[in-house]
């Protein structure tokens, strides 16, 4: 498989979908709001919650607003795809499975170096943290692998086992590209900054000079009345959608360099308390009417 | 006698976590299996496991075991309580000197049920700093899932489950089973002895013992260096940390592009250590070589060249971010970073690192003064404490925060600061930890010991004393920072005065316990290196001289009197004179004045007299003039007189005035030994 051409960016991703539907994982799409990371997705925190078992993977856009390099840096993105897979409980061959996968992409472990190295994940937004591995390849971090123990400041009942890959790392490696934009996409002559760069200039100029601080500011408290609302009201995912774009809206104000580095951890806090209710709220719900 | 063989095999465990288990695990076995006589311990450790191999008795004999009971004629309740907590009756108690005593002689337990039955007791109590829980439901938690448990007695599985209460802890048992490396060896194999595993392992390309791992990493790291004609730069605590996340250790060889090769040398190494852990390696002329060295976790096929190929791709990119910061850093005059550092703060009740900066600036000016360093010095010591902290606002400071001090070098370089200021800018944080150099330029020197004059004296100020566990402004390496620095140097400086000048005007807080703890860490320091420190607690009952080269000076003068053969008597005949006084004193003393020459009735009382008349003043002038030894041998020549004295004198003489008197002379004695020291203080 390496010997012949290295996988273009979408092949990487149908591969990975096979690879995980074979698995038995559901392969869910793209969830319709901004996140920072694919364990943001509801697919990943409501499901990790509560006794029963999950398995998914999916494709999660991410926008990290304060990485935005106008397109003028090699690694940083401020808009990247990471790729997410879930599974609950934990399978007794977690390690073995992300190996796997990694040779269906066309890593060979016997010649790579592959590493297991210390992680011990945390996400102060959401109140999750796990035990578990940044993975590296040759030296380079191509996964993150989280046994999750907690979520919305909740003890996870059943853990899971969260991988995530950084899909426009994991290509540029198997291609033996040193510029994202350079990422051969299709194998059909269209690079990665065919389909991204004008869209990484024109967002990080929003991110950092135009993103209308006032209105930002508006729309965070109202995403927040809003959220707590939903989550009273007992509907926990559209409250944990509000969650999201509070959390968002953060991001662009924190990329607007407008919150001080007191404000900051209220901020957090804030989201926090959001994320834990909606979590609240789903395990309720799923203890009542939908067991 | 058995061998117990025990084998934790988990995911793979963090680096810096695995020695502190295997230790762990050894000296729970070790208490657990207590009747079983443990010796002969042996531990192992690596990236996946965690095991013990040690021998133990065949069984714990049959013995009786007398337990004592309620006293007799106790409530009916106390003896009922006690009989049922041991399944017996009273018929079974005997009455012993007024107690309810049951004797029980209990059979022989074999090692085999000890085990089963303190084993998986230990691993639920298992003391990982952070673990964790997995599968679908088991409280048992481990620091990463845990696989196999292999736990063996003479070869032979004892058996036993992880089960308990309901809890199927995963299903774990003990088997003979374990497994080699991931990669090379998949699937298990059985386990006969420690050492068969031991040598097993090896075969399926896990080595398991410590100790042969370092020694691969760092003569495989050598050899490869020799082949370039270069050195590695010698790193122990990477080289422990790649050991535990490797089973199988070999060393490779990777170059740098060209292109970074104009980075510092300091910022091209840390970004290896810490984001790749790779070894830096030096030219013969101490400049950074074009390559680093990496440990991989297996033979690869290929020799090694993809992965190879892969972690330069990978250093590449770390290097790009590097190079960002390092050119955006530069685009700023570090002096103009300064008014910057208004909005970090130092600590809430101490101000920014803006005031700080002024604070050292000026203390720095003030301590070059007191080295007698020209005007021009005292400028740019001036300047470089103003400047020392700015680089605490640059982006590679952010990025590798062990980079303080060394970036603000390099900026300070490149916006043209004078030579010795960037220099000084540079070391101010040195002595980094007790391995490390002081500064010896006399303006770095001066910015360095105002930097942590300035620290000692702010926290004192406020009361943030280190405690007996925490010193989380690292006070204490502060204050040795001083020590050392002033004794390599041979700086002669008032330490009092410039505490004074330090603390700015404050005053109150905890700032008078600092001379002690100045003491303290110089008597610390000086037991590290061997000395006696007694001698130099004898000299500090005066109070600490803030003059620690003339301190000094004199502990080591001291130091060799007492150990010439006048030294040792002259120690003896003190303390002679300090028990006799003691103990008169309490009857009627004290006895001090000057004694009165008509009351001397022997020529030893009229010649330890002229003796202590000639010899204080000698010894005051020779103090004085810090000729410390020539005051010691004033001293020191008192010995003879001192010894006839005490050999031809009664001092408890029976008429009551010559008795006060001669208790005088003696506490005349006292005094002039007390211009030296405190003998009192002197062991032996």
């Amino acid at each position: 498989m390496s010997a012949t051409r290295p996988l273009c960016f979408q092949d990487l991703i149908l591969r990975l979908h096979q690879f995980w539907s074979e698995k038995g994982c559901a392969i869910l799409q793209p969830y319709d709001t901004e996140l920072g990371a694919g364990t943001l997705s509801p697919h990943t925190t409501l499901r990790a919650l509560g006794p029963k078992p999950w398995a998914a993977a999916y494709v999660q856009p991410c926008r990290r607003p304060s990485d935005g390099r106008y397109g003028e840096n090699p690694n940083r993105l401020q808009h990247y795809y990471q790729y997410q897979v879930l599974l609950k409980p934990t399978p007794e061959d977690s390690q073995q499975l992300l190996l796997d996968s990694y040779r269906a992409i066309g890593i060979d472990p016997e010649l790579h170096d592959i590493r297991f190295v210390e992680d011990d994940w945390e996400n102060p937004t959401i109140g999750a943290w796990g035990l578990g591995w940044e993975v590296w390849c040759d030296g380079m971090e191509v996964s993150q692998f989280t046994y999750f123990q907690q979520v919305g400041g909740i003890p996870t009942v059943m853990p899971s086992t969260e991988l995530t890959y950084g899909l426009e790392r994991l290509a540029m490696y198997v291609q033996g590209v040193e510029n994202v934009y350079d990422l051969d996409f299709n194998g059909k002559g269209l690079t990665y900054g065919d389909v991204f760069l004008r869209a990484e200039q024109d967002y990080s100029r929003h991110n950092f000079e135009l993103a209308d601080t006032q209105m930002l500011l508006t729309h965070f408290n109202d995403a927040e009345r809003e959220s707590i609302r939903l989550s009273e009201a007992g509907v926990a995912q559209p409250a944990y959608d509000q969650c999201l774009k509070a959390s968002h809206l953060f991001n662009l104000l924190d990329a607007r360099g407008v919150i001080s580095v007191s404000e900051r951890a209220s901020y957090i806090g804030r989201v926090r308390a959001l994320a834990k209710a909606a979590c609240d709220a789903w395990l309720a719900g799923e203890e009542t009417s939908h067991g | 006698m058995a061998e117990l063989f025990l084998e934790l095999f988990s995911e793979e465990i963090p680096s810096g976590m695995q020695a502190r288990a295997a230790d762990d695990l050894g000296s729970l076995l070790t208490k657990a299996l207590d009747g079983l006589n443990p010796r002969d311990l042996r531990t192992f450790f690596g990236a996946r496991r965690i095991a013990a191999v040690l021998n133990i008795d065949a069984e714990i004999p049959a013995r009786s075991v007398s337990e004592r009971g309620p006293r007799e004629g106790a409530p009916e309740k106390a003896l009922e309580g006690f009989t049922r907590k041991h399944g017996v009756t009273p018929a079974d108690l005997t009455l012993e000197n007024g107690f309810w005593v049951l004797n029980k002689s209990l059979d022989p337990v074999s090692a085999e049920s000890r085990v089963s039955e303190a084993v998986p007791d230990l691993l639920w109590k298992f003391p990982w700093p952070k673990s964790m829980r997995w599968g679908a439901g088991s409280n048992f938690t481990w620091v990463r899932p845990l696989r196999r448990i292999t736990c063996l007695l003479d070869g032979h599985v004892v058996p036993f489950a992880l089960a308990r209460d309901g809890d199927d802890a995963h299903g774990l048992k003990a088997s003979n089973l374990s497994e080699g490396h991931r990669f090379l060896a998949p699937g298990a194999f059985e386990v006969l002895s420690g050492q068969q595993w031991q040598d097993e392992l090896e075969t399926r390309s896990v080595i398991v013992d410590m100790d042969s791992r370092r020694d691969m990493v760092r003569t495989g790291v050598a050899r490869l260096a020799e082949q370039h004609d270069i050195t590695v730069v010698q790193d122990d605590g990477l080289v422990d940390e790649v050991c535990g996340l490797v089973e199988y250790p070999v060393p490779l060889l990777g170059q740098i592009d060209a292109a970074f090769m104009d980075l510092p040398a300091e910022v091209m190494q840390v970004s290896m250590r810490i984001n790749q852990r790779y070894f830096a390696l030096r030219n013969p002329d101490g400049s950074a070589a074009p390559y680093f060295a990496f440990i991989g976790n297996l033979p690869f096929k290929d020799g090694g060249k993809l992965t190879t190929a892969g972690n330069e791709r990978v250093l590449r990119a770390r290097f790009a971010d590097a190079r960002h910061f390092w050119d955006l850093d530069r685009k700023t005059k570090l002096a103009d970073r300064v008014p910057a550092l208004a909005a970090v703060t130092f600590h809430a009740k101490l101000g920014t690192q803006a005031e700080r900066a002024e604070r050292i600036s000026k203390l720095a000016g003030t301590v070059a003064q007191a080295m007698g360093l020209d005007g021009a010095q005292i400028a740019q010591a001036e300047r470089a404490g103003l400047l020392a902290k700015a680089d605490l606002t640059t982006g590679m400071v952010g990025e590798f925060p062990e980079l303080q001090g060394v970036m603000g070098g390099y900026y300070a370089a490149h916006a043209g600061e004078n030579e010795a200021v960037s220099r000084a800018v540079a070391e101010h944080y040195l002595p980094r930890g007790q391995s490390d150099e002081t500064a010896k330029a006399p303006v770095s020197v001066a910015v360095t010991l105002a930097d942590r004059l300035d620290l000692l004296a702010g926290f004192f100020a406020i009361g943030e004393l280190p405690s007996g566990s925490g010193d989380p402004y690292a006070l204490r390496r502060a204050a040795l920072g001083i020590i050392r620095t002033i004794r390599d140097n041979g700086l002669r400086l008032d330490l009092t005065a410039l505490f004074a000048q330090a603390a700015n005007g404050r005053t109150g807080g905890e700032l008078a316990k600092l001379p002690d703890f100045m003491a303290e860490r110089l008597r610390v320091q000086l037991r590290s290196e061997g000395e006696r420190h007694d001698v130099l607690a004898a000299i500090l009952t005066r109070g600490l001289d803030g003059d620690l080269v003339r301190l000094l000076a004199r502990t080591s003068a001291l130091s060799e009197m007492i150990q010439t053969e006048d030294g040792r008597n002259l120690l003896a005949a003190a303390k002679r004179a300090a028990n006799i006084l003691r103990i008169e004193d309490k009857k009627d003393g004290p006895h001090t004045g000057a004694p009165d020459p008509l009351l001397y009735t022997q020529d030893e009382e009229r010649a330890l007299a002229a003796g202590l008349d000639q010899a204080v003043p000698t010894i005051e002038t020779a103090l004085k003039e810090e000729r410390f030894t020539d005051a010691m041998q004033a001293i020191a020549a008192l010995r003879p007189t001192l010894d006839r004295f005490f050999e031809a004198v009664t001092v408890n003489a029976p008429e009551p005035k010559v008795r006060a008197n001669r208790l005088k002379l003696l506490s005349l004695f006292r005094e002039t030994t007390a211009l030296i020291a405190d003998f009192g203080q002197i062991e032996g």
